[in-house]
């Protein structure tokens, strides 16, 4: 028999995002690049490669840029399929990043300051990705210092829990807060580095605690490699 | 586009054939295993071999495109030198806005005033100008932890990375003291032109009368005059680079007393002397491709290299003091340009200063 745990609880069908006009396409590529140049970034992938699959990065947060430069790292047929869970009291704010947030990055958009039981963002998250989309989170739930990593908020455990077919797959973004430190709105072209680990799933008889702590690690790790 | 000067096929084309013959051994070395040499040794010859083909071919392109795509293109390098410098240093969140301008606003603002030969202005805009306002501004930030250091450690990075670099290519934009005397003033200009403004159009006279002044900017794209120049900077960047890797062929020779061992054991006194020497000759072999007689080629070929070579050794400090090996495995995955263009920088502005000031009052 198939091990039960590991298969999803319901497969729902993804939400669909409308095909992204060519003028989208060509904002999105443009917008990869200049974060690309911007942050100077270079990808590494260690043990894990980029694919399709539906997975979850999830990684350290210390500057806006973040989502994009991530985002940014990802092969475009995977870009299309990845989509930042950012926060919504940012992303709505002015319509240039409304406009990103909907059209490029189809970002899903969660509301820190009301959280509400009956809808909460993890089942938010669930239905929006059905069984196409992947996700970026980051669990510290708001940016650090950029010294270190806080402990990761639940959200991750949920989604494993719910969902154990995602790959969970950490990541390291390094530097990424002198390009763009917390408070500042002009970014400094400096080089960061992205660095993305093997992929990990929510062990059987794992509890909660354990497994953020074994997420954690799994970031930090990334850091000295 | 004008035909290129003989000379000027001779140089670039004897360095692609060069080039080329390198590369094959290059080549060969990393297929034979048998050589017991070195990988690690193999490995960077290979990447200083392809380092060298991007160096070439773009300021062969930069000959047939101009002057303005050779100075951004300079300044495109000391922008990713600069990046690579400061991602090194440690600063701190009160530096942020003084690094915004140090990147967005003294940097292209150099390679703007090298493009337009402004020499009163790019001569003192980064000694002078981002001197006195990054202290300033870093102070109007609010924080004085390790104030100094960090004022500093901008300002070298600004003074290496831009400020020197730039001098390659002002090599371009501005001309030698001799083309001053010869090539009208600007005014004797205007004047020739209000003069021919002044004659109906239509008159024949106009024609047969030979003018007394002459423009010496050609109609071609690249003119005449800055031929010349353009062949001086691929003469500096030849030599400084050839130095550089003559440098470790002697100390990998002969190499018996390290300058600073701290620092880095494999710089010796022996490869110093060695670089400068055999570069010295390579350049007084080559002073038909540049408008200096032998003796002032040979000069200006050890001085400069002699300062290049120096200019390793500065940067080699930097890294050691920050932990590293080179500019490239700071951040993995990125290949460090300062490493390649560290003794350029230390070169450019002793070749510019003794080419304009020197030599240049007796070019023949």
């Amino acid at each position: 028999m198939e091990k039960q745990w590991r298969q999803p609880r319901v497969p729902v069908p993804s939400v669909p995002v409308a095909e992204p006009t060519w003028a989208q396409r060509a904002i999105a590529s443009l917008l990869a690049f200049t974060a690309r140049v911007i942050s100077g970034a270079s990808a590494r992938w260690v043990d894990c490669q980029p694919d399709t699959c539906q997975r979850v990065y999830f990684a350290n947060h210390t500057s806006h840029l973040d989502a994009l430069v991530l985002w940014s790292a990802l092969p475009a047929e995977v870009r299309r399929l990845t989509r930042p869970v950012a926060a919504r009291d940012y992303w709505e704010r002015g319509w240039v990043r409304r406009y990103l947030a909907n059209r490029i990055f189809h970002a899903l958009l969660i509301d820190r300051r009301n959280i509400k039981v009956h809808r909460s963002p993890v089942d938010e998250m669930l239905r929006t990705i059905g069984d196409r989309y992947s996700l970026i989170v980051f669990p510290e739930g708001h940016r650090n210092t950029g010294e270190e990593l806080a402990p990761f908020k639940s959200g991750l455990y949920y989604l494993a829990k719910k969902r154990p077919d995602l790959e969970l797959v950490p990541a390291y973004i390094d530097n990424l807060n002198r390009v763009l430190p917390r408070g500042e709105f002009l970014p400094v072209p400096l080089l960061s580095c992205i660095t993305f680990g093997p992929p990990m799933w929510l062990e059987h008889g794992e509890t909660k605690t354990e497994f953020l702590q074994r997420a954690r690690d799994a970031v930090l790790r990334l850091k000295n490699l | 586009m004008s035909t290129p000067e003989a000379e000027t096929l001779w140089l670039v084309g004897g360095v692609i054939v060069l080039l080329g013959l390198v590369t094959l051994v290059s080549v060969y070395v990393k297929r034979r295993r048998d050589l017991a040499l070195d990988p690690a040794a193999v490995a960077q010859f290979h990447r200083r071999v392809v380092v060298w083909w991007i160096l070439c071919l773009l300021l062969a392109t930069a000959f047939v495109l101009g002057r303005y795509w050779t100075v951004g293109l300079f300044g495109l390098m000391s922008l990713r030198a600069l990046q690579e410098y400061i991602t090194l240093t440690p600063t701190r969140r009160g530096d942020h806005r003084a690094l915004f301008w140090v990147f967005f606003v003294f940097t292209p603002a150099q390679y703007v005033a090298v493009a337009l030969d402004r020499y009163e202005l790019y001569s003192i805009l980064i000694p002078v100008g981002a001197f006195l306002f990054l202290a300033i501004r870093i102070a109007m930030a609010g924080d004085y932890k390790n104030y100094l250091e960090r004022v500093a450690k901008i300002q070298v990075g600004l003074m290496i990375c831009v400020y020197c670099l730039s001098f390659a290519p002002a090599l371009l934009t501005r001309r030698l003291p001799s083309q001053v005397e010869q090539s009208p003033s600007s005014a004797a200009l205007a004047r020739q032109e209000a003069v021919q403004a002044q004659q109906p159009p239509g008159d024949p006279s106009a024609s047969d009368v030979p003018p007394t002044v002459t423009r010496t900017a050609p109609t071609a794209i690249w003119p005449e005059v800055h031929e010349e120049r353009a062949r001086l900077l691929f003469f500096f960047v030849l030599i400084v680079q050839l130095a550089d890797v003559l440098q470790y062929a002697w100390g990998r020779l002969l190499g018996q007393r390290p300058i600073a061992v701290d620092v880095s054991p494999s710089r010796t006194w022996e490869g110093f002397l060695g670089g400068v020497a055999s570069a010295t000759v390579v350049a007084a072999l080559l002073s038909w491709s540049v408008p200096f007689p032998v003796w002032q080629t040979a000069t200006l070929a050890a001085a400069t290299t002699a300062v290049g070579l120096a200019g390793g050794l500065v940067t080699s400090s930097v890294k050691r003091d920050r932990g590293v090996e080179d500019y490239g495995t700071l951040i993995t995955g990125h290949g460090g340009i300062l490493d390649r263009i560290d003794s350029l920088c230390f070169a450019a502005p002793v070749f510019f200063f003794l080419v304009q000031g020197a030599f240049g009052n007796w070019v023949h």
